[in-house]
């Protein structure tokens, strides 16, 4: 069997007799004999390393990896420069716990202020948290920041992205909220229903954008409209996407929230990914999670520690903001090194590149009959109903080797949602159609 | 310094090559008018600055972390290279199911081996942390009652030394907490217990060993009248680590139950996450299972969603590359290393415990499991030398300090977790450094309460910090700005 126990047998022998015993059996005493177990465990027994790394190697390669892949729908291959991995994998950063003791953990806090300023930047906001899970628990918990006592109604679009819609639902359930899910226009979020149905006891609003179909909601007028009734305005983001579109704040919006994911962390069949939250500095307290902040130390030394904690669990129990305690501070770490790595110039590329690809698609895809959907201005991802049955299609696709896009369920069924990034070259996108021609 | 005072107007690193497709703008109602001030940075200024991060960071790696209730064991090297395959980071989660047989297989070999660890029949691998397991167990115990029409059921008891996360996570489900106090021998207080149960009772929260890492002596009493008032048993996990292969959650009475793959199941926790906190319970509970489940079928695996399943709890099937860690490690140990793992952790915790104790007053005089608590309320009283201060000095002795001033309801706590995975003799010198201290408070009390003065910063003003929130890095330019 493998072990990670260093204790020789005589060394066990030792601390026993040190506690005048003479067996393990006797440190579980306080275990009545009616909860313990009468026999071992039924599991395979242990194994080397070389063991594990065959048996799981070999459980990796009954996986398919596409060498070119057109598919989002919330999960994004973006390219991920080589320096993201050298510094995930530094030992002290992988293996460290929650900055408790800041006097020995300034590294791993100030690559979170660094990552929360980063944050602040993407969205134009005043606060960012150190993280949540991911994208769609981030929308969850920004909605949970709108409660009021007199504001219980919580509307969302059905625009947004099916998990973010489905967690949300789950979490208003958990606080009894009451969810109205705002319906779709012509692919966008309908207006006139938020100006009919948002009222005095709306907390909040929640839209995406770009939303899941990839295109532009006109975000400025939802503000108005979502404001003038007095509520919350939450807006979840493509963080690529800011690289060049207007941010959060330009449209007014009180949270900013989203997939961290495209920013440095590869698919990993969903997860681990990260979630991001940002908001006006009025609402700073009601943020959930840690929060890193500047301080000095008695000799006047700038350093960071974990700050605002009467917001948390550990302090303030069932009246904290939530339940937050683990985040994802190493892909929020990812994050930060991506960010640098990128740069103002290298994002807005990757931005551009993404949208322009997406669009060169789009157009040849026309070409064939894939007529294009959206009717709203898109980023990196749009719809296109499917001249051919769609089993069909991807079947073709991965058979050579390529993720096709993704096959729309329910109202949308027949169509299809494209994702390109900077990944996708023109050779690439070419041989697609190449290769659609022939369906 | 941060990184964007290093940054520099016109560096950039060459990552991307030159748009190969015409070139598509956004129309300006939809153009960011914002500044985006992001670093500038050459490649080899930034890799340097992650190296001083890193070199200001402890870790297990650095050395011995007897943070209690968190399990800081080794990570073993070898799961970071399996979870590091591009057969699993290239893996789109929405590619076809039988693309991604081998996902599948290992999200459904670590439930098996989670279910015979724990007694429980299914468990999801959904939740990215404890405490999002925490929740999303006690969601499934309220849709339970719901479809009951059972809805007067809206309080959760929770014992007083329990995590915050239980209380925090009780009412994020939209259940009123109800906290029973501790006993005398540091268990749940069973007259307490019995005043606080009725029929409003959704059930009970508890950790055992708990946080005093005491095994409850009474737990079948207990989940015995939870379950006869109507009431569900929610086990929080984090303190598997002491019983495994000697006690399940299962056969203590437990109905749900979720466990810290970043804990117990060696997982390296990353600064603060990302963790895996899967959920399992036992067969009359799997209706409500979040999302989906891999199962075998037929020699193929496939997904399955539950009847009365509560929701996503987040996109897509958890904190998959976690997943794949903890199953390399349950591969590694098997079922003699997963028992050994938790002997020697109650081993190494009662040896330190015992070395200890005539000098630190343990909060409760019983033998331990995984962890023990001292009280240093006394030593404050001589000395002025508080349990802040003694891991502010261990600081200065190369060590991680232990959990401090938790569970609440023990004065000046530290809470003592060092894992199986340390030698004798790192135990040995841990011991020999508290002995030490004790000394030092005794003698040089001031030089304790200055501690530390070997890192990089010294004793840091929270209070400061909370006050007059500086929450981002704004340049002078900026700050001139405001």
């Amino acid at each position: 069997m493998g072990s990670y126990v260093p204790s020789t047998d005589l060394e066990r022998r030792e601390m026993l007799s040190a506690l005048g015993m003479h067996s393990e059996k006797e440190l579980f005493e306080d275990i009545s004999p009616q909860v313990r177990l009468k026999e071992e465990l039924c599991l395979p027994k242990g194994m080397s390393e070389l063991e594990v790394r065959r048996n799981i190697m070999g459980l990796a390669n009954k996986n398919k990896v596409f060498s070119s892949v057109f598919r989002g729908a919330g999960a994004y291959r973006h390219f991920i420069p080589a320096i993201v991995k050298s510094v995930t994998s530094k030992e002290s950063l992988l293996t460290a716990y929650t900055p408790y003791q800041p006097e020995i953990s300034q590294g791993i806090l100030q690559s979170i202020f660094e990552y929360q300023t980063m944050i602040c930047e993407l969205t134009g906001m005043d606060v960012s948290n150190a993280s949540v899970y991911d994208g769609a628990t981030a929308a969850a918990e920004s909605i949970m920041m709108c409660q009021e006592r007199k504001r219980s109604k919580v509307f969302i679009s059905r625009t947004v992205n099916p998990f973010v819609l489905e967690t949300v639902q789950t979490y208003c359930f958990g606080k009894n909220l009451e969810l109205i899910i705002i319906p779709e226009q012509n692919g966008v979020t309908n207006l006139s229903f938020i100006e009919n149905n948002v009222d005095a006891a709306t907390a909040c609003v929640y839209i995406q954008q770009p939303n899941f179909y990839g295109s532009f909601e006109d975000g400025e007028k939802i503000g108005e409209l979502v404001h003038s009734a007095g509520a919350k305005y939450i807006m979840g983001v493509n963080p690529i996407s800011l690289g060049i579109a207007k941010t959060p704040r330009e449209y007014g919006a009180d949270i900013a929230v989203g997939e961290g994911q495209p920013l440095g962390l590869p698919l990993s069949f969903g997860g681990p990914y990260l979630g991001f939250m940002a908001t006006v500095d009025s609402m700073k307290r009601k943020l959930p999670g840690r929060i890193v902040g500047q301080t000095k130390d008695l000799n006047g030394k700038i350093g960071y520690v974990l700050t605002l904690q009467a917001r948390e669990q550990h302090i303030r129990r069932e009246k904290s903001s939530s339940n937050i305690c683990s985040n994802e501070a190493l892909c929020a770490l990812a994050a930060g090194v991506y960010l640098s790595a990128m740069g103002e110039s290298g994002l807005r590329k990757v931005a551009v590149q993404s949208m322009s690809k997406a669009h060169y698609l789009a157009e040849r895809l026309g070409e064939l009959g894939y007529r294009l959907v959206n009717k709203k201005e898109f980023f990196n991802e749009f719809v296109s109903e499917s001249p051919k049955p769609i089993s069909e299609v991807m079947n073709l696709l991965e058979s050579r080797g390529i993720l096709g896009g993704f096959p729309l369920r329910g109202e949308n069924e027949g169509k299809i949602l494209w994702c390109c990034t900077e990944m996708n070259s023109k050779d690439d996108i070419d041989e697609l159609i190449r290769i659609l021609q022939g369906v | 310094m941060l990184i964007f005072e290093k940054s520099r107007e016109g560096r950039e690193i060459s990552l991307l090559p030159i748009c190969d497709v015409p070139e598509v703008m956004l129309s300006p109602q939809f153009h960011r008018n914002m500044v985006l001030r992001l670093p500038e940075i050459s490649e080899n200024d930034l890799s340097r600055h992650y190296s001083e991060i890193g070199e200001k960071t402890y870790g297990v790696n650095q050395g011995a972390y007897p943070l209690g209730s968190c399990t800081m064991k080794y990570n073993p090297k070898i799961n970071e290279e399996l979870a590091g395959l591009t057969g699993f980071t290239e893996i789109h989660p929405l590619q076809k199911e039988d693309t991604v047989q081998g996902c599948l297989e290992v999200l459904s070999m670590l439930e098996k081996y989670l279910c015979e660890i724990t007694g429980m029949t299914h468990f999801t691998m959904q939740p990215a942390a404890g405490a999002h397991g925490e929740l999303t167990g006690l969601l499934m115990i309220k849709a339970f009652h719901h479809k009951r029409g059972d809805t007067k059921r809206t309080k959760i008891i929770i014992p007083d030394s329990a995590h915050g996360t239980n209380p925090a996570s009780a009412t994020m489900a939209g259940f009123e907490t109800v906290t029973v106090p501790s006993d005398k021998d540091g268990g749940v207080d069973i007259e307490k217990l019995k005043e606080a149960i009725g029929n409003d009772t959704a059930g009970l929260m508890l950790t055992n060993p708990n946080t005093l890492g005491l095994f409850d002596k009474n737990i079948m009493e207990i989940t015995n009248m939870i379950h006869d008032c109507g009431g569900i048993n929610y086990y929080d996990g984090a303190n598997l680590n002491a019983v495994m292969g000697i006690a399940r959650p299962g056969d203590m009475g437990f109905d749900v139950i979720h466990v810290n793959l970043h804990k117990t199941f060696s997982a390296p926790h990353g600064g603060g996450g990302p963790g895996s906190g899967p959920v399992g319970c036992k067969k009359f509970l799997s209706e409500f299972l979040p999302s989906v489940r891999s199962e075998e079928e037929k020699g193929k695996f496939c997904f399955v969603k539950a009847e009365n399943a509560i929701g996503e709890m987040k996109s897509f099937y958890g904190n998959f590359l976690v997943v794949v860690r903890a199953l390399a490690y349950l591969m590694t140990l098997g079922r003699e290393g997963v028992l050994q793992a938790s002997e020697y952790a109650v081993l190494n915790a009662n040896y330190m415990f015992h070395k200890l104790k005539d000098l630190y007053p343990p909060a409760y005089d019983r033998s331990c499991m995984h962890e023990f608590v001292f009280s240093l309320e006394k030593l404050k009283k001589e000395t002025g030398v508080s349990a802040l201060d003694i891991a502010k000095a261990m600081l200065d002795k190369g060590i991680h300090p232990p959990t401090m001033y938790f569970p609440l309801i023990v004065h000046e706590a530290l809470m003592f977790e060092p894992t199986e995975t340390e030698s004798k003799e790192t135990m040995d010198d841990m011991v020999q450094i508290l002995r030490d201290l004790y000394e030092e408070a005794h003698t040089t009390p001031d030089i304790l309460c200055n501690a530390p003065i070997t890192t990089s910063v010294g004793r840091l003003n929270e209070v400061e910090a909370a006050r007059n929130p500086i929450l981002r890095y704004q340049s002078n330019d900026e700050k001139g700005a405001i």
